[in-house]
């Protein structure tokens, strides 16, 4: 199980407390970790990723183990401790204005 | 015994207000999603309870919440707002191209009959239409695609189609504006459109008496006469007598004729509702006075509207979707601000007091008459 923190507004939206872990079917990534958010909690479909493109939201930033991995590629692999649910995945919105 | 349901939408949440058909005392309700933008709240003309939501940020996109009692509780329905086929290109500010790209639904227009059936004006400009209650959507999109779309270019506020009104005495028609492209209707229920702004004069364009290109910033219409149209534009207040075929300027003796809400009063169509701006550039009201000018004659001339508004120090702005009445005997007429109140007049614009003085910025207000 992989460990994942919402922001404020999206754990309001999908009616969940502060950390929610989700089981991630194949290699770790992003895109998977994403992909498990999405079924489990419907709500949340188009909040992270553009539903069309599929990329990345602008203000939506990933961070884990105290690097930032917004930049990385979507299907690049989790670090291992996020992997193992040792340390949390982070979906944070970027600090830009009110 | 009767009453309104005030639906407002803010900056930062919606709120609901509602009172008796005294409109004296007023319960208030939220913010609801708060910390979200909220476009617009519109309740379903058919059965009252259904009310529909446009909810976004710029962190977490758009979202659609639908409530079935009347605003107390809300549930989020579909979001995906997909453009249909091949998307294209639309001006930049620089008259570049520019391709399309969905923002955000500007404004939610439940069907007159189905509960279920709501249009929605989005950003970059476009009309989608739900048969489901919101699940999902798709585009009208002859609109978009009619030919003139190339040459469409965002206001200020950007490219949004903010005003949508279904003619109640024919169900196939439909009216649009899209700012910054005109006015646009459809006599087939939306499947084929074309632009009516004949009549309009824009000096910020290349060509001022173009076919397309007009900064309309909000269309009217008296429901027991649909083919009388009133519009704020950029400047000028416009009316229309043959369903948008022409135009022909009412401002008349305006302080200002640049504004954004207009509205007719409920049970006097000849009578209409302004809030003059004082320029493109400073958008506020001219002296620090917030007037409201009430025309009943149909346009041209104008009286102000000011007990009960602040006549001093004033700089607050009055967006487009942020007007509306109710339906009662004496007709009521309300209006938010970007400055966080909304104000009532219970008695068609004579006097005015405000419901709430500090909301989050206006974006949008609406009025159901209850039974």
């Amino acid at each position: 199980m992989i460990r994942v923190v919402l922001p404020a507004h999206l754990r309001t939206l999908a009616q969940l407390d502060r950390e929610v872990s989700v089981e991630v079917i194949g290699p770790p990534t992003q895109r998977a970790v994403i992909d498990a958010l999405e079924s489990t909690y419907p709500v949340l479909r188009g909040t992270l990723r553009d539903p069309t493109t599929q990329k990345r939201r602008p203000f939506v930033r990933f961070f884990a183990c105290e690097d930032d991995l917004s930049h990385e590629p979507p299907d690049a692999l989790l670090p291992e401790a996020v992997a193992k649910g040792v340390e949390p995945f982070f979906v944070v919105g970027a600090m830009a204005g009110g | 015994m009767s009453g309104v349901r005030v639906l407002v939408g803010t900056r930062k949440g919606a709120f609901v207000l509602t009172s008796d058909g005294k409109r004296r005392d007023w319960d208030i309700s939220g913010p609801h999603f708060g910390g979200w933008e909220i476009y617009h709240v519109k309740g379903s003309p058919a059965e009252p309870d259904r009310v529909y939501a446009s909810q976004s940020t710029g962190w977490f996109g758009q979202l659609i919440q639908r409530s079935d009692d009347g605003g107390a509780t809300w549930q989020p329905v579909g979001n995906q707002f997909q453009y249909d086929g091949v998307t294209g290109t639309h001006q930049w500010y620089d008259g570049t191209p520019h391709p399309w790209e969905f923002a955000r639904v500007w404004h939610l227009e439940p069907s007159l009959t189905d509960p279920d059936t709501v249009l929605a004006g989005v950003e970059d400009a476009g009309l989608f239409r739900s048969a489901d209650g919101g699940q999902s959507w798709s585009e009208l999109s002859g609109l978009r695609g009619h030919g003139s779309g190339p040459s469409w270019q965002p206001g200020a506020g950007g490219m949004c189609l903010h005003t949508i009104i279904c003619d109640p005495s024919d169900p196939e028609r439909i009216f649009v504006a899209i700012s910054a492209a005109g006015a646009f209707r459809s006599d087939d229920g939306g499947t084929t459109w074309r632009p009516v702004n004949r009549g309009l004069h824009s000096e910020g364009i290349p060509d001022e008496d173009a076919e397309v290109g007009h900064c309309v910033h909000r269309l009217a219409m008296h429901p027991s006469r649909p083919h009388v149209l009133y519009m704020q534009k950029h400047w000028d207040v416009m009316r229309s007598d043959d369903a948008g075929e022409s135009w022909y300027e009412i401002s008349g003796d305006l302080p200002t004729d640049f504004g954004f809400a207009i509205d007719v009063h409920a049970h006097e169509p000849e009578t209409v509702y302004v809030v003059p701006i004082k320029s493109d550039s400073e958008h506020f009201p001219p002296d620090g006075k917030l007037r409201v000018y009430r025309s009943r004659t149909g346009g041209n001339e104008w009286e102000a509207l000011t007990e009960g508004l602040p006549q001093a120090n004033c700089y607050v702005n009055v967006l487009r979707d942020a007007m509306a009445v109710d339906t009662l005997d004496s007709c009521g007429v309300y209006f938010g601000t970007t400055g966080g109140q909304v104000y009532a007049s219970a008695d068609a614009g004579d006097s005015w007091a405000p419901i709430v003085r500090d909301l989050p910025a206006v974006l949008s207000v609406e009025v159901q008459t209850l039974p």
